[in-house]
């Protein structure tokens, strides 16, 4: 057997995959990354600078699918259920960004732990009719210190203590939390009048000089954008980590079709991938870590017929979101600094009141998510949402919906379900020629209850913090209400996880504990589709703690340890 | 600047005005924000190498550093082909009928002027109105197009000297310089 070209391939370059590059070239591997998309983010000759693609520009970034992935180019499609037919929706279906960096570019950087029962959600809430709700395998005091490290890494700023119902950790946040938006300062003190429990999101963006790279300015194109002057740690610190170690190489415009399995059906022996034109290569791994993300990986192992037939694809996840919006009497500026600066966890952690309404709904518990105090979107958003015409012009001047308003969005937990899965759609290919990947997804009634309880409350909270006008609405749409109608059905949400989850029962799983794929043990993913469940906190930070402690293991380092004693 | 024939810019400006109007205290109409020429730098982005799809960056200048925007960047061959299938048609090209032909927004802007009519800048506004009611779909095009043009950032050809963002108070870009933390916190 001749000795393959790489010790790794690593496709995609997202967290995931940033987060293993660094790992692996830290451990002494040579390290090939793969990405689909273009490279905005950084210069792949030292120093590893900015490109200076990056900009505060609604128009490109927004409309013009600057990121990717152009959805005319790589579609995706949706449907709720099989009684949809084929499909009802074609194009942007829950699409991260394809580029380097992947979901990571965009992301306004919001990391914030699980909690120790999210890692065991079966044992600590039991099980709910019509959901396959099961235990990770893993718990939280193992994963405290990668936790640490993933938060050490990225460069995370926050204030420990401050969220009552975190668990524990062993260091404070590597930075203090950044300035809190006004917006933000005027819900939070009338959330916690009310009695709940708002708290300065931890957030992958600098608040001082951390690594090489300078504090947040406050631009304010922040979600959704790119930060024009690396201010946000995810995931450029790890890749110029990696790069540094000249073990890297990262190749743009390169789609990866295939994972190359050996003759004994055991081991993959490397990938083949598409270049820019289309034309296809192969490259020799020693190990492929599959790092697409929660809709590419599973739809790459579809196509490729690997892994456990009966689970892959299925359990998808997505965050069931309930948004309220407050409009409020005076000018907010949400358009400075970043997207959301504060989170609470209380519906999280049923009160009463939760538990009271998960019977009368014959529910054992409703779990919703983090609630983000934030703003508004930018004037293109705004205009396009108006009335043409006559009250357009003054509506802008008023902006009601963007500089008036003020956003709460709760990441409500979402049970897994095997019939909410991505396939490969029967007709519609993508440009590459390959079939797109195609969600098929409803809501559990948890969700819908959950979404159903606490947007009256949030509401509450609004008017005391002074709104005139609330209102609130899902994604995606409860059936029945204004928002449910043809277009608008799909789920807007960008945190995707499940379809191929792990497990320490080939039977039931795709991955390992380990992340390694059951029966070809030198493929490991290190993706959001290994969660057994979405827990209702955004997904990026756990992402990157697992693929650090997947890929130490992987390279056969040492398992950390917390600096504290959890006994 | 060069897609439009003078006399389908009359119709354009006048229906785009009726979507997006001037109003008494400050808010500038679509003629005088110049959306027509977003448009129309849009419609014919490829008469320039690189086309005019992506500003550059990563500064406009207006707060500081070199005037990056107005660089536009390159794309791939397969944005190129996005692109040109969006604003060009399929014309029967097979990679670009991958999914299903696709007349192409000049030939919608061509069509859709068409529809409203030469007199189009002439007519009542009752009667413009009447005639983008029943263009319907050409009018939501016009209408997004048009929204684009007044507050995306001027390097596009729209939102003349800014007065979009100053009539709805909005910064715009603001890298290098940024907010203070007291900006960000503070009331004002």
């Amino acid at each position: 057997m001749s000795t393959p070209e790489w010790d790794a391939v690593i496709v995609g370059t997202g967290p995931a995959g940033a987060t293993a590059a660094e790992v692996l070239t830290g451990a002494g591997w040579s390290v090939l990354m793969l990405e689909k998309g273009r490279n905005h983010l950084l210069a792949l000759e030292p120093p590893f600078g900015p490109l200076g693609h990056v900009s505060n520009d609604e128009l490109k970034f927004m409309r013009r699918h600057f990121l990717g992935p152009d959805p005319w180019l790589e579609p995706r499609t949706f449907r709720r259920t099989e009684a949809d037919g084929d499909r009802i929706d074609v194009g942007d279906v829950n699409n991260l960004p394809s580029t380097v960096g992947g979901g990571g570019f965009h992301a306004d950087g919001k990391l914030p732990r699980f909690r120790a029962d999210d890692f065991k959600p079966l044992s600590a809430g039991g099980p709910v009719d019509g959901a396959d709700i099961v235990d990770w395998p893993v718990d939280y005091d193992e994963m405290e210190p990668y936790y640490a490290e993933a938060e050490r890494a990225v460069g995370v700023a926050g204030e420990a203590g401050a969220n009552p119902f975190a668990s524990w950790r062993a260091d404070p946040y590597p930075m203090p939390a950044g300035p809190d938006m006004y917006c933000a300062v005027l819900t939070t003190t009338a959330a916690e009048r009310m009695g709940y429990h708002p708290y300065r999101a931890p957030t992958g963006v600098n608040s001082v000089d951390y690594d090489g790279r300078p504090p947040c300015n406050n631009c304010g194109f922040c979600g959704y954008f790119g930060c024009p002057i690396d201010a946000k740690g995810d995931p450029v610190a790890p890749l110029r980590h990696a790069l540094r170690t000249g073990r890297c190489e990262i190749r743009e415009e390169s789609v990866v079709t295939d994972v190359l399995i050996d003759r004994t059906g055991r081991r993959a022996r490397g990938v083949r991938y598409l270049d820019r034109d289309r034309q296809p290569h192969e490259v020799s791994a020693g190990h492929v870590v599959l790092a697409g993300g929660a809709f590419e990986t599973p739809r790459l192992l579809l196509r490729n017929e690997l892994g456990n037939p009966d689970v892959v694809g299925r359990f998808l996840q997505f965050h069931f979101q309930t948004y309220v919006l407050g409009m409020f009497a005076e000018r907010l500026h949400g358009h400075r600094g970043r997207s959301v600066t504060h989170l609470m966890d209380d519906p999280i952690v049923p009160d009463a009141d939760a538990v009271a309404a998960a019977r009368a709904a014959g529910l054992p518990f409703i779990r919703g998510g983090i609630v983000e105090h934030g703003a508004a979107g930018h004037p293109i958003l705004e205009g396009i949402h108006l009335p043409q015409g006559e009250m357009h012009s003054s509506l802008m001047m008023q902006s009601m919906t963007r500089d008036r308003m003020a956003v709460f969005t709760m990441q409500g937990e979402d049970l897994p379900q095997a019939t909410n899965r991505i396939d490969l759609d029967p007709h519609i290919r993508d440009v590459y020629g390959l079939p797109a990947g195609r969600a098929t997804y409803s809501p559990h009634a948890h969700e819908i209850v959950c979404a159903e309880h606490w947007a009256p409350r949030f509401e509450a909270i609004m008017r005391e913090a002074g709104a005139q006008h609330t209102f609130w609405t899902t994604s995606p749409p409860i059936a029945g209400s204004m928002a449910d109608r043809p277009g608008g059905r799909t789920p807007i949400s960008r945190h995707i996880m499940g379809g191929a989850r792990m497990g320490d029962d080939p039977q039931t799983s795709v991955f390992d504990r380990w992340q390694r794929l059951h029966g070809v043990e030198n493929v490991v993913c290190t993706d959001s589709s290994v969660f057994p469940t979405s827990t209702g906190y955004g997904p990026t930070l756990t992402i990157v703690a697992l693929a650090i402690r997947a890929s130490r293991a992987l390279a056969g380092l040492d398992p950390l340890r917390s600096t504290r004693s959890t006994t | 600047m060069t897609f439009f024939t003078p006399a389908e810019r009359a119709v354009l400006e006048a229906a785009s005005e009726r979507l997006v109007p001037a109003t008494p205290d400050g808010h500038p109409g679509a003629r005088a924000l110049g959306t027509v020429d977003y448009i129309d730098g849009l419609l014919d982005a490829f008469a320039s190498d690189p086309p005019h799809i992506w500003a550059g960056g990563p500064y406009s200048g207006r707060a500081g550093g070199p005037p990056g925007f107005s660089e536009f960047m390159a794309l791939s061959p397969i944005e190129e082909l996005a692109w040109r299938t969006r604003i060009e048609g399929s014309r029967g090209i097979a990679e670009r009928e991958r999914m299903g032909p696709i007349a192409g927004w000049q030939q919608d802007y061509r069509d859709g002027i068409a529809r409203l009519g030469a007199d189009f800048a002439s007519v009542p506004a009752v009667e413009q109105d009447r005639r983008l009611a029943v263009n319907e779909a050409f009018r939501d095009l016009l209408y997004e197009h048009t929204v684009e043009g007044a507050y995306a950032a001027p390097e596009y050809g729209g939102n003349r000297d800014r007065r979009a963002w100053t009539a709805i108070e909005f910064p715009g870009d603001v890298q290098p310089r940024g907010y203070t933390d007291a900006e960000v916190e503070g009331k004002a």
